[in-house]
């Protein structure tokens, strides 16, 4: 599916540099960015940029992908705890399939995710590789 | 006051080339309609992708109107997998309310029409597009990381993951309903390739064509006790649309608050449940909402089933006709074929498959990855 120039630009800034909000009342940090805390119901919530780095809670290698993802499969998608402890989920890369392991450390970098062909968007964002020593 | 099930219709579900989306719901409800012998008041219409799977939206009043009941209000739910115990709990709402004595709760949906990518693509919708569909996470992919986390937190084999699925299937072997009406080994699913590692093509029900109906009366209108099971709960709850932000990934708090206000809804107890219908889309799912009623203890559900327990002579049995992986999965028929079937057992009409003195039923139909769940109970009056 292409998307419109605006959609894919509202969000582009907290999908590039993960951007989520931080509740001034309990301190808990979502990401997204919420206008309403899920745990206190604040609404003072101020925009924060996360830590690139976490550790692997879990993954999936997809094999049957949705449609404008078709070319890039198979190709392994987890979930990302980040130093702070908020979760997040992200494409992984620079890594053999077979080496993934629960646990691993990660560090986020901007990839390209998809081309919506000759004329449409190319879509970029934060993927996660084993962290470099 | 108890709404009262006053009759059911299901069409085979398949790959059926030749019936529309249309004519699957017209078949559905007509039967409904037929086996009830009452004229209904209102429709409410249980489908998840129409839009873009047929590029048809308005689903109520295109129904009414083949229906012949031109001028009946008429409404469509969505909610994901769980569109069908949405609709129903919708039309519960409406008999209960009293506003309403008789209405038609159809659920149906055409998947065969489209490629499976684009099947894929509308699955996902499912999720937050932008935060999770962005990064190119299948439907199945989303539950397979919860397969794969609770295989290591609980130390669950592959081969204890698989059982459910052969456990529906050996089910749904009775059910002339069911897509695929065959066992399964351990092995076979094993063998079958990965959709979304860890989770096989074997572990996932099949998508598929088919449409369900159920007519939902006032206890006014049907005082006669051939009318033989009332619904004595229906409640909805929901979780975090993004599945990573759950604080604990293993737990579906959806069905587990509406699973406990059904149960102090209807005042029955666990143990005169006789009949579990779990939302089987993938194993993990089932193992997931079972231990969400603490029937069974956590990490345990999947070494229970591989263990033989929840057969057809157990209390409580699971998917007695076949569940989500062998009947298949028709999103938006899934709710309400689930209601159907147990709807089947409490009126003894189950066949071969029936559960000896089967009086207390309850559906769990999950949308999500545990995101939103509808609990219905219903038992022999």
């Amino acid at each position: 599916m292409s998307e419109s120039v605006p959609r894919y630009w509202r969000e582009n800034k907290v999908r590039e540099r993960l951007i989520g909000s931080k509740c001034e009342n309990c301190g808990k940090i979502t990401f997204p960015p919420r206008k309403v805390c899920p745990y206190c119901k604040s609404k003072k919530l101020t925009e924060v940029e996360l830590p690139k780095e976490g550790k692997l809670l879990s993954y999936s290698i997809v094999r049957k992908p949705p449609a404008e993802f078709e070319k890039y499969a198979p190709y392994a998608i987890g979930i990302i705890a980040l130093e702070n402890g908020v979760n997040i989920i992200s494409q992984l890369t620079d890594v053999d399939l077979k080496d993934i392991k629960i646990g691993m450390a990660l560090e986020g970098i901007v990839r390209k995710y998809r081309e919506e062909g000759e004329e449409g968007l190319i879509h970029y964002g934060i993927k996660f590789r084993p962290k470099l020593k | 006051m108890k709404p009262i099930v006053a009759g059911v219709g299901m069409t085979k579900v398949g790959e059926q080339w030749s019936k529309s989306l249309k004519d699957l719901a017209l078949e559905a409800s007509l039967e409904a309609i037929d086996s009830s012998n009452l004229i209904p008041e209102v429709v409410v219409f249980s489908n998840m992708m129409s839009g873009r799977l047929q590029a048809q939206d308005h689903l109520g009043t295109l129904l009414v109107d083949e229906l012949g009941l031109r001028g009946l209000p008429a409404v469509r739910v969505e909610a994901a997998c769980a569109s069908g115990g949405a609709a129903f709990h919708v039309a519960y709402n409406m008999i209960k309310s009293g506003l309403y004595n008789i209405a038609l709760v159809v659920g149906a949906e055409k998947m065969s029409d489209t490629s499976t990518e684009q099947t894929t693509t509308a699955l996902m919708t499912a999720e937050d597009r932008e935060y999770t569909g962005f990064y190119g996470a299948s439907f199945v992919s989303l539950n397979a990381l919860a397969h794969r986390l609770y295989m290591e937190r609980f130390n669950v084999s592959e081969e204890e993951m698989a059982s459910l699925a052969v456990l529906s299937h050996e089910n749904g072997i009775n059910n002339p309903f069911a897509m695929y009406r065959k066992k399964i080994s351990i092995k076979e699913v094993l063998e079958s390739p990965y959709v979304a590692d860890p989770i096989h093509l074997l572990e996932a029900a099949p998508t598929s064509d088919g449409a369900a109906a159920v007519i939902l009366a006032s206890e006014e209108v049907v005082k006669s006790k051939s009318y033989a099971v009332s619904v004595e709960a229906s409640t909805m709850a929901t979780d975090t649309i993004r599945y990573y932000e759950r604080e604990d990934l293993l737990t579906f708090e959806s069905a587990k608050k509406a699973f406990a206000n059904a149960i102090s809804a209807s005042k029955i107890e666990k143990t005169q449940i006789d009949i579990i219908e779990l939302h089987d889309a993938f194993t993990i799912v089932g193992y997931l909402t079972l231990e969400s009623t603490n029937i069974v203890e956590r990490g345990k559900a999947a070494k229970l089933i591989a263990n033989n327990k929840f057969s057809l002579s157990d209390k409580p049995s699971v998917n007695t006709m076949g569940g989500l992986k062998s009947r298949g999965h028709p999103i938006g028929a899934t709710g309400l074929f689930q209601i159907a079937e147990i709807y089947l057992q409490l009126t003894n009409n189950a066949g071969k498959n029936q559960v000896d003195n089967a009086k207390v039923g309850v559906a769990f139909n999950v949308g999500g990855v545990g995101t939103t769940t509808s609990v219905s109970v219903l038992k022999r009056r």
